[in-house]
């Protein structure tokens, strides 16, 4: 796989793409980044051509998600069109709507995996989290009708204030169904750049807790190591953030392209524009590709360097894909006790501020004496 | 196998070439092939209803600097192989599914 990657970068080949097919969702999830209304989602004659022209771009791995993709009436016409390009299909879904014949359709069209929202194994959370009353029981459901079929389940688990602790009965559960099971502890803003949800976090004792359960990281004292410090500068030079706009991208439901869907740097439109004459020339996308670690703000002298999983989409929406993600260096200090450069600067800048502050309570007094 | 079985590309896999290779993702335990150019060329061309004789003189001899008997040995080789692994399927009798995956652009 790595050997694939490889090639694909180097021949500047979109291995993998995620297109999302609609917004629109029958659940409501506290965390979700997406707004539900459909502000014009491209046909499906539309979806067919974008496949058709992501094919000959070479792109191999296909994740069809949303929204609820199942929302879409044709969804089965366009796996179908996507696996008779054969694609690495891959559906995520949050399997309330999938019942036995739905299971077998999936199955008989080659579909590689599905990947189902599972947010806790107790129903009354796993339900308020998504605000659908009775979506556990059917996701649960779905899981095991897909099983039945043959297809292979994995449950994506969201950790977030409401469920940080279930997390090991949730692994437990799909074990028992056979699926496999990935937590993630990010929350990300809404596309819009609201930051409210990220309230929802898990706080810095629950991460550390995750950070240190050897069934979700393997070998803690390996992943908590302290950072073996910055990276060499000619590693520095050579290293590529991650593989969005390199070897990766996303489509939205509207035709638009970015680097990744957590990277919404409009990079063009397939309406306007076909696929691969965004890959190849978007100026964003070259901006994207032109950033290796040496360029980054903090990051490139950061005793995390040779360590770290900055998200360039996250730094992004922080306000500079040069800059760091200040989510992400609070999660290399809850692994490692090690705060990152940028971290320091974050707090001696607070710091700051607060000196700063506080001689000035007075003058609000007298504005509103005023 | 003497060329006179019929193969056809199974259908529960992912394949596109990347640069001269065909990478081709197995449905069954999602393991990965890279195939050369001549086991690529050989597995585009296997829509079930060619015989593996006439795919080797049709694509394999008139492509690559090869006699046709070592070709017609290379191929049966490399067919079973990619049977075995689940990617194409023989058989003595033409493979009347086999045309529900198109070759793709790749």
């Amino acid at each position: 796989m790595r050997e694939m990657g490889a090639k694909a970068l180097r021949l500047g080949i979109p291995l993998g793409v995620q297109l999302d097919l609609t917004y629109r969702c029958n659940e409501r999830c506290v965390h979700c980044y997406l707004d539900h209304d459909d502000h014009g989602e491209m046909t499906t004659a539309e979806i067919y051509a974008l496949l058709d022209q992501l094919a000959k771009a070479g792109v191999f791995f296909l994740t069809l998600s949303g929204g609820e993709i199942f929302l879409r009436r044709d969804l089965f016409e366009i796996v179908e069109h996507a696996r008779k390009l054969q694609f690495s299909v891959k559906l995520k879904t949050n399997a309330v709507m999938i019942r036995r014949a739905k299971a077998e359709r999936i199955a008989a069209l080659g579909v590689e995996s599905v990947q189902i929202s599972v947010y806790s194994h107790r129903p009354e959370a796993h339900d308020a989290i998504t605000k659908l009353p009775g979506s556990f029981r059917r996701t649960i459901e779905g899981a095991r009708l897909l099983k039945a079929a043959g297809v292979k389940v994995s449950f994506a688990n969201v950790l977030m204030k409401h469920n940080a602790d279930d997390y090991p009965e949730v692994k437990a559960l799909a074990q028992a169904l056979g699926a496999d099971d990935q937590v993630d502890a990010t929350i990300t803003p809404m596309m819009d750049g609201d930051r409210s949800i990220l309230e929802l976090n898990v706080d810095a004792a629950a991460l550390e807790q995750v950070f240190r359960d050897s069934s979700l990281v393997g070998n803690v004292e390996e992943f908590c190591a302290p950072p073996s410090g910055p990276l060499a500068e000619a590693d520095a030079l050579d290293t590529l953030p991650c593989s969005a706009g390199h070897t990766a991208c996303y489509v939205s439901p509207y035709g638009d392209v970015y680097p990744c869907v957590q990277f919404p740097l409009a990079c063009g439109n397939v309406r306007q524009t076909p696929f691969g004459e965004i890959w190849r020339n978007s100026p964003q996308l070259k901006e994207v590709r032109s950033i290796t670690m040496h360029d980054l703000t903090g990051c490139s002298t950061c005793t995390h360097g040779g360590s770290c999983t900055r998200c360039p989409g996250l730094a992004y929406m922080e306000g500079n894909m040069r800059g760091p993600s200040i989510q992400d260096c609070e999660k290399s200090f809850a692994r490692t006790g090690v705060p990152s450069s940028n971290l320091l600067q974050k707090k001696a800048a607070a710091a700051r501020v607060a000196a700063h502050a506080a001689p000035n309570t007075h003058p609000v007094t007298w504005m509103a004496v005023k | 196998m003497s060329g006179t079985r019929y193969v056809a590309r199974a259908t529960k896999v992912a394949a596109r070439m990347i640069g001269d290779e065909m990478m081709i993702m197995s449905g069954l335990d999602s393991s990965l092939f890279s195939l050369n150019v001549t086991a690529s060329v050989l597995w585009q061309a296997a829509d079930g209803r060619t015989l593996l004789a006439d795919i080797v003189d049709r694509h394999i001899c008139t492509r690559f600097d090869i006699g046709r008997g070592v070709a017609l040995r290379d191929a049966e080789e490399m067919a079973e192989d990619l049977a075995r692994h689940g990617i194409l399927r023989v058989s003595d009798a033409p493979i009347v599914d086999a045309g529900t995956m198109a070759k793709g652009p790749g």
